[in-house]
């Protein structure tokens, strides 16, 4: 099993940096969006929807590497088996975290569990014997991580918390109880 | 294995066809598939040169929803199908999917053979001890004391022990995995398809409708301590004391791999259909 190890002594040159957060952005990406197929296939829509969100914000995210890079699609990416310590990208949710019951709470609540590790990762390479240019674009990422944990944060606000026995199915797929 | 072409090279992305899983969500399977494209990709293959073949069950669902080749076959019997199709066409890449029922009690004898032939297969098992798709059975790998409504007090019957099997049988790379950890899962693959002779990878994937707790297998598995041996001796100690959670490869054989010439066609495919002219 490898975990995700933020603080793996690594040195990086800018450009590999960016395109480890461009990764980064990318799995999460399409890890969004394989949730929303996965909500979609089990009528759970409104978690669909949000996950599609969610899929788009990193989206966004990544376009805006590429701009700031000037890269206009996939730059020479670390190899995708690589990451340090092993592991998924910092920022993408596991897959074995979805219920087909769950609740938009529940999404948002594993959406910030996903930007707080980004956070956590992106301060780690900020503290290691990095090129200053690499520590200037840890702290902005990490600083954008910790807007994006405030926003989702804010945005439980307005979700209602799941009621007591939220996953309790009258027509169960389990039979074997 | 295919050599890697000079073409452009594809993503993990390029090996997922249109058609959306429907397993469970949470289920280890979504990200066997993942680990799957991922190893495909980093290998530098092409759909057109991988063959994916299956059995019965939710793991193996698993070609349709992949851009390669593949044939959903009949329960228990996706080895010798795959087996077949390798010594027919050995410059495909052939992977072949399979459950703890369909690959260990419905093929367990194939698996068997399987392993002593030593055909340059990847064979890749989502292991989540139990039968899913046909509402919670116990599988050869269940543990004997789970208690279920099927099997009141459990089955009382010793699990099955794959690696051990495949060693003893003749396995050439034996490996396990677990979901939770796709690119661990991916490395996997992609150093069994490079290894030549018959490639076994055991993968954990927790059913988490039928065996939720195991979700727990996360806190469960656990690097292996050892490096992988080319020893049988030595890896049959290893794996007769393994609790089942060690991870990575556990050992690398190096039997050559069956290659018997594919016989010269008896019938030109165009003879053959002039069987079905109505």
């Amino acid at each position: 099993m490898s975990a995700r190890s933020p603080a793996a002594a690594q040195a990086y040159d800018y450009a590999e940096f960016m395109a480890r957060a461009y990764a980064i952005e990318l799995e999460a990406t399409e890890r969004y969006a394989q949730f929303a197929e996965q909500m979609e296939a089990h009528n759970n829509p409104e978690v669909a929807a949000l996950f599609r969100k969610l899929s788009g914000f990193e989206a966004l995210h990544a376009k805006r590497i590429l701009g700031e890079m000037g890269w206009v699609d996939m730059p020479a990416l670390p190899p995708p088996l690589a990451w340090e310590g092993g592991g998924e990208g910092p920022e993408t949710a596991p897959f074995e975290a979805l219920h087909y019951l769950m609740q938009p709470y529940h999404a948002l609540e594993l959406a910030l569990r996903c930007e707080l590790q980004a956070l956590e990762y992106f301060e780690g390479i900020a503290k290691r014997d990095v090129p200053a240019q690499v520590k200037a674009a840890a702290l902005d990422m990490a600083a954008e991580e910790r807007l994006h944990a405030a926003l989702i944060r804010d945005w439980m606000q307005r979700v209602p918390p799941p009621a007591e026995g939220w996953d309790e199915d009258p027509d169960p797929p389990r039979m074997n109880e | 294995m295919n050599a890697p072409l000079t073409a452009a090279a594809l993503a993990a992305k390029d090996f997922k066809s249109d058609y959306k899983p429907v397993w469970c969500p949470g289920c280890g399977d979504y990200s066997v598939l993942s680990a799957i494209t991922k190893a495909l990709a980093t290998l530098g293959l092409r759909p057109e040169n991988v063959a994916v073949i299956s059995g019965i069950g939710c793991s193996s669902r698993i070609p349709a929803y992949t851009t390669c080749y593949g044939f959903h076959g009949v329960h228990g019997r996706a080895l010798p199908a795959a087996t077949g199709l390798k010594a027919a066409r050995p410059d495909l890449t052939v992977l072949v999917a399979s459950g703890d029922g369909d690959g260990y009690s419905i093929g367990g004898n194939h698996f068997l053979h399987a392993c002593r032939r030593n055909v340059d297969l990847t064979y890749i098992v989502m292991d989540n001890h139990v039968y899913g798709m046909t509402k919670g059975q116990p599988s050869p790998t269940t543990e004997p004391d789970w208690s279920s409504k099927l099997a009141p007090g459990g089955t009382g019957l010793r699990e099955f022990h794959p690696l051990v099997i495949a060693l003893a049988s003749g396995a050439n790379y034996i490996a396990r995995g677990f979901s939770g950890d796709p690119n661990g899962c991916a490395a996997l693959i992609a150093e069994a398809v490079r290894h030549p002779g018959f490639s076994f990878v055991e993968i954990l994937s927790p059913c988490v409708t039928f065996r939720p707790e195991q979700r727990e297998w996360k806190q469960a598995v656990r690097p292996s301590p050892v490096a992988p041996t080319d020893d049988p001796a030595r890896a049959a100690r290893r794996l007769m004391t393994d609790d089942g959670f060690n991870l990575g490869v556990l050992y690398k054989g190096s039997r050559p791999p069956f290659a018997g010439e594919p016989a010269a066609p008896t019938h030109a495919v165009q003879d053959l259909e002039k069987g079905f002219e109505l």
